[in-house]
């Protein structure tokens, strides 16, 4: 590795961080800015350039909170682990940033070079990672660590009820998740996600025209992965008083809620990338690499950025439509309904993979007919599931079968 | 009590249709639901810079204003009704015989803590001459204690300020005088 191309991985890393953290305090405003038009009141709209009149819509309020946050008391309870207690919300921090080392934000830059050096730059902090879908995976699943460690260190009722919710929430969930990323690596035969990316482009098909099971399987996954409303029994703050992260303050808590707003940032990255398509859009981008021009490279950026803006903001709105769900029916949706989806998803994609041609030659060549066809099926499949097992509110005491019948 | 004891009546949920078993068609139908949210008026004052709009402003019980009549003399009699019907006990009169041949006392002194106030217009309801009313000021601040207690020539200046919008209640309402 020569200098100038670690000079440029560092400008990367520090262009990813910048961003990342500047993009989750300005997704706080958002979410109360969403949050008050939903319920037809203004919003945070005061805060502005700091000593002026000027207000600037409420744009600096991201900085008065983080001041707020900083100059807090940090306090520590007496009845918790201190070295866990600690160490909670800096793994949770560190897992909820990793994976964005091998998430692509972009294609790449036309080549040009430094000091006679061609450089070549693929706009994603670790190129070609071979296992990149495999190690999203394992960062998000060590994410749980840090709600479970906050939840046991700080030995409370509350908090370990959370972090307990959690780990049986997410467990829960990883495997509707795993089988909706499995759909879409079947489909591509690779773990890349920039060849997930792609093969999209090339083919023009986004995954989410192919398999729409399993773009819905994986967005509720990613949605309870996330712990986003309806989903967010972990925290619960009417019931649990914020869960695990109740007994904590100043920028340990701050540390836990950038955390939960870059999950809620992964996810939509992932659903951008893995189902909509990255940085493709018909007739904008292209789809090649090689004659790849300034205007192109930014545009496919833009692209990608606005899709991942568009899934926060669905995020978010689903947050005001949605109310929470029981426990109870939370794992019903998970193992009754989302589990089964996802493996139809799997089985139907297995096939399509493996006998592509047949099923081609049998529709007359015509590629509409197969997603007519995975749409049909995928309709058929909801239905079914939606008949066979609705989340019935039914609170009663169980009774015998026999008595039933 | 057990669980399959005769007296418990178990209510049935309501059956859900095909569009709930779908879930998908709810969803959309909450989701267009937020989304009108989203871009519909809002409700939310910018109360320093845009004033709410008082509805009846002849009905709202704000700060407290002393009535002057047509010769612009105080209109209180001193007749203390104000100040034993307050269940606050917030209102201090001290009486004196009156200048004016037309009335045999008028209040030497008038004071209403604001803070004790509770703004529930007992005093307007007892005044036989209306000479106290609650005004539709409600935005009411001090910098200290002693600066939220009212004397008489603060109430007669809140008259002032108000009167032009908020005209004496007697002639609107069917007062007394």
């Amino acid at each position: 590795m020569s200098f100038v191309e670690f000079g440029i991985a560092l400008v990367k890393i520090a262009l990813i961080l910048f961003a990342l953290l500047t993009g989750a305090a300005y997704l706080v405003l958002l979410e109360r800015w969403i949050a008050a038009w939903v319920q037809d009141r203004r919003g945070p709209n005061r805060v502005g350039i700091p000593f002026t009149k000027i207000k600037m819509f409420g744009l600096g309020q991201p900085l008065a909170d983080g001041l707020k946050m900083i100059f807090k008391e940090e306090y520590t309870p007496s009845h918790v682990d201190k070295f866990l207690y600690t160490l909670a919300p800096i793994s949770i921090m560190a897992a909820a940033i990793i994976p964005f080392a091998v998430i692509p934000f972009g294609s790449v830059l036309p080549p040009f070079s430094i000091a006679g050096e061609a450089i070549n730059i693929q706009l994603v902090l670790a190129p070609n990672v071979d296992v990149g879908m495999i190690f999203v995976f394992a960062m998000g699943s060590i994410a749980v660590y840090g709600v479970i460690l906050g939840g046991w260190a700080s030995n409370n009722k509350y908090s370990f009820l959370g972090g307990l919710r959690s780990s049986a929430q997410l467990i829960a969930y990883e495997l509707p998740l795993g089988l909706g990323i499995l759909g879409v690596v079947l489909a591509t035969g690779s773990l890349r996600l920039e060849d997930i990316i792609r093969q999209q482009a090339d083919t023009g098909v986004w995954n989410v025209i192919m398999q729409p099971i399993g773009f819905l399987v994986f967005m509720v996954a990613s949605f309870a992965e996330s712990a986003r409303l309806p989903f967010d029994l972990p925290e619960a703050e009417q019931e649990l008083i914020g869960g695990y992260h109740t007994e904590y303050s100043g920028l340990r808590l701050l540390l836990y809620l950038i955390a939960e707003f870059l999950h809620m940032v992964t996810a939509a990255f992932l659903i951008s990338i893995l189902f909509l398509g990255g940085w493709h859009l018909w007739g904008v981008t292209g789809s090649g690499d090689e004659s790849i021009t300034w205007v192109t490279a930014l545009l496919r950026v833009a692209v990608l950025l606005a899709k991942v803006f568009g899934m926060i903001l669905f995020f978010m709105l689903v947050r005001w439509s949605w109310p929470r769900f029981r426990f109870d029916q939370l794992m019903a949706l998970a193992w009754k309904v989302m589990l089964p989806l996802g493996m139809v998803n799997l089985a139907i994609m297995a096939v399509v993979v493996e006998y592509q041609t047949q099923i081609l030659r049998a529709l007359g060549g015509s590629q509409a007919a197969l997603i007519a066809l995975m749409w049909a099926i995928a309709i058929l499949a909801w239905v079914i599931a939606g008949l066979i097992s609705p989340l019935a509110t039914d609170n009663r005491p169980r009774v015998e079968l026999s008595d039933r019948l | 009590m057990k669980p399959n004891d005769p007296a418990i009546k178990w209510l049935e949920d309501p059956k859900l249709g095909l569009a709930g078993k779908m879930y998908v068609p709810l969803f959309v139908q909450g989701l267009t639901t937020t989304a009108r949210h989203l871009f519909s008026p809002k409700i939310t004052v910018d109360f320093p810079e845009v004033r709410p709009k008082i509805h009846n402003p002849l009905i709202y019980r704000g700060v407290h204003r002393l009535n002057k009549d047509a010769a612009g003399r105080v209109k209180c009699v001193a007749c203390f009704l104000c100040a034993t019907a307050c269940p606050a006990h917030c209102i201090d009169i001290v009486a004196a015989p009156s200048p004016w041949p037309d009335r045999e006392k008028y209040p030497e002194s008038f004071t209403i803590d604001e803070l004790r106030c509770i703004f529930c217009g007992m005093c307007e309801e007892a005044c036989p001459v209306d000479a106290i009313e609650l005004t539709s000021l409600f935005d009411l601040t001090g910098r200290s204690r002693e600066e939220m207690i009212f004397d008489k020539e603060k109430l007669l200046s809140v008259f002032d300020e108000t009167v032009d919008a908020e005209p004496m209640q007697s002639a609107a309402v069917g007062g007394t005088l």
